[in-house]
């Protein structure tokens, strides 16, 4: 338990300013306070990613940018959600099971794709297996360009999309 | 060639015996691989003696030609590879199963049936696999009649009536979970029958990645293969993409410089060790212990920076290309990441003793999720999977490609295949792989870091072979006209260790799944292609 104790004290904080990222995060901060009581939950569904974009959403919540101190948090079931983050081109196999979870987000909603693949195809496009993206099958509030997008890239796009309200 | 393949001769007295007729081509284009014709009416009874001789499944698959179907089984003896082929009419084809002898080959035969129309004799299961409701049992993808935009209905209706393995009982329940878990992961649906929290079986129904990568490399060049090779599972970006670059060289009988080479292993160990460090963390954080996942999850972010900062992208995309790489370190790189190594061992250090260390972690992960090491031979598991239930294989070590033939590599090894060996086993790999990162930095040849690319002629192909972060990588390419790509197979580890999965949870407790399963980290989209 002293070693734990230690290391983290050793390791102290993290979480980055001055940076541009803290900017904009703080950003975040006081939109989603000032419009959305302290909280925004975000589901994440993949539909066809190779998984990169995952490994970067993950990312976000590591110690360097610890998105939750700005205010987004994921959740485990899209009835949590305010945000439903999607990745991938839409596989035809993933197609029901993304329209069902779409629909257990209660509204009001956000829709954002996440990555080149959700948001036009991306390196899969239109196939006999794959839709070719988010458009077209449901309304896409935001997408966030990038094969994957990094941390900061999603965290921009985040705040573009509830900047715009 | 003189310690390879002496067993050959002794394989192939075995088979005779079994009354099969083996034939060597004198062509030999699927080098590091031995090539071997077969008679169909042999190719379950091979595959038996294979499996007697004690060889290891690596993989089967299809490609069309307009003479008919060729269809190959890979396989390992000793760090040697032999390649079986056989031919088979593109009507009614069918095969005998080579499942019998290795049971992993059930599933990619059932997708052969799938996505080629290829029918197997002798299966226990015949149940679709890839297919879910996005094409009918008559339509097969990969078939080159079926075009690749297909018949684009929409949506796609829910694959309700998969015929599930049933138990029952009293007090056995059934529990659904997926396609879409309570986590930021990938998709796929487990289907647990337990009494109590016990597991009495666990069956996997995955294909929700199916994004039809095989199809979508037909008609791409040689640059445009290597993309896709490299999202084929993002996490395994820079295996992937040598792979497919390896075997696409080996066709063209491109040479590729040595420093690019060297610096190839350069990213793939970057790869291996990004890659455990963020499992580490996420083990540990399944049973809760958050403390290891914010640790590691630092290591990881500063790995990646540097990945960004030196290379240009976080996780190593499209750095590997036909003929080299794209990645040019100078003097002042080098230092960096030389220093960045000793940074990280000390590091590890710290941090993997605390790990070691703490008794209320540690009863999580001990006896949890045993693979023994006997399901593992059976199985063909492959990785640090197989190498912490105590099978030694790593194709850096037994069939080096180069420059690994350059390299002192060490293979650790566990013998006890629960939760905490295999953590054991990444551990240690990060290590390894570090001292790998030293020897190649300073070892590093001079020269240029890419070659031309010259396309091969229609008919030309190759394998490739490596070993990734999750263990053996193989690729098969064939070239059409114009130096296009015909035929692209990639076969990611994970197809090996999804079964392995299924054996290791029997007996556990549903709550400990989500560690059993993070634990072996199968790729879904590596699998569903």
């Amino acid at each position: 338990m002293l070693r734990i104790l230690r290391q983290i004290h050793h390791t102290g904080l993290l979480s980055e300013s001055p940076t541009e990222l803290e900017a904009v995060g703080r950003e975040a901060r006081r939109i989603i306070d000032e419009r959305y009581s302290g909280s925004l939950a975000i589901r994440q569904v993949d539909a066809g990613s190779c998984n990169a974009c995952e490994l970067e959403i993950h990312a976000l919540n590591n110690p360097y940018y610890a998105i939750e101190r700005f205010g987004f948090h994921f959740v485990a079931s899209p009835r949590h959600a305010d945000i439903l983050l999607v990745t991938g081109p839409v596989t035809r196999h993933m197609e029901a099971a993304l329209l069902r979870t779409w629909d257990a987000v209660p509204a009001p909603k956000w829709l954002v794709a996440a990555g080149d693949c959700a948001a036009c195809g991306g390196e899969f496009g239109a196939s006999y297996a794959c839709r070719g993206g988010l458009s077209g099958l449901l309304p896409v509030d935001a997408s966030i360009p990038g094969c994957p997008p990094a941390p900061a890239d999603l965290l921009r796009g985040l705040l573009s999309l509830i900047r715009r309200g | 060639m003189s310690m390879h393949f002496i067993w050959l001769n002794a394989f192939l007295g075995h088979a005779r015996r079994n009354g099969v007729r083996l034939r060597k081509p004198r062509r030999q284009p699927l080098e590091p691989a031995l090539l071997y014709e077969v008679e169909a009416a042999g190719w379950g009874r091979v595959a038996a003696t294979a499996r007697r001789f004690g060889m290891r499944w690596a993989d089967t698959w299809a490609v069309e030609t307009e003479e008919g179907f060729l269809i190959q089984s890979l396989l390992e003896y000793r760090g040697d590879y032999l390649l079986l082929r056989t031919g088979q009419p593109l009507q009614g084809a069918v095969l005998e199963s080579q499942a019998p002898a290795f049971p992993a080959a059930l599933r990619v035969e059932r997708a052969m049936r799938d996505l080629f129309g290829i029918d197997f004799s002798g299966e226990v299961d015949r149940r679709r696999w890839i297919r879910h409701q996005a094409w009918t049992a008559q339509c097969h993808p990969l078939r080159k009649e079926f075009p690749a935009h297909g018949s684009g209905e929409s949506p796609v209706p829910p694959d309700l009536d998969y015929p599930f393995l049933q138990a029952r009982g009293t007090g056995v329940v059934e529990i659904p979970v997926g396609p879409v878990h309570a986590g930021i992961i990938e998709p796929g649906h487990f289907r647990f029958q337990a009494v109590g929290e016990q597991i009495l079986n666990l069956e996997e129904r995955l294909g929700y990645l199916h994004r039809g990568v095989e199809k979508l490399a037909e008609g791409r060049d040689a640059i445009s293969l290597a993309r896709l090779a490299g999202r084929v599972s993002g996490d395994t970006t820079v295996a992937h993409a040598w792979a497919a670059c390896q075997a696409m060289e080996r066709a063209a009988g491109v040479q590729v410089p040595d420093r690019a080479l060297f610096l190839r292993a350069l990213l793939a160990e970057r790869e291996r060790i990004a890659n455990h460090l963020g499992d580490i963390g996420a083990v540990c954080n399944d049973v809760g212990f958050a403390f290891a996942m914010s640790q590691f999850g630092r290591l990881r972010e500063l790995w990646l920076r540097m990945n960004g900062r030196l290379f240009g992208h976080r996780l190593l995309m499209d750095r590997v290309v036909p003929g080299g790489v794209t990645i040019a370190p100078d003097q002042d790189a080098i230092d960096d990441l030389r220093q960045e190594a000793h940074w990280l061992r000390g590091e590890l250090e710290t941090l993997v003793r605390i790990v070691e260390n703490t008794p209320s972690l540690q009863d999580r992960l001990i006896g949890t999720g045993i693979l023994d090491r006997e399901t593992a031979l059976e199985l063909g598991t492959l990785g640090y999977v197989a190498r912490a239930s105590g099978v030694r294989h790593d194709l850096r070590a037994e069939s080096p490609c180069a420059p690994y033939d350059r390299l002192r590599v060490t293979v650790p090894v566990h013998e006890t295949g629960d939760v905490a060996d295999r953590l054991r086993v990444r551990a240690d790999e990060i290590n390894a792989s570090l001292d790998l990162i030293l020897q190649i930095l300073n070892q590093l040849p001079e020269g240029p870091e890419r070659a031309g690319w010259t396309p091969p002629p229609a008919g030309a192909e190759g394998l490739g072979l490596l070993e990734g972060w999750r263990g053996e990588v193989v690729a098969y390419v064939r070239f059409g006209g114009e130096g296009k790509v015909d035929r692209y197979h990639p076969r990611d580890p994970s197809v090996l260790n999804w079964p392995a999965l299924e054996r290791l949870v029997r007996g556990n407790i549903v709550p400990d799944f989500p560690v059993c399963n993070k634990s072996v980290n199968g790729s879904y989209a590596g699998h569903d292609l």
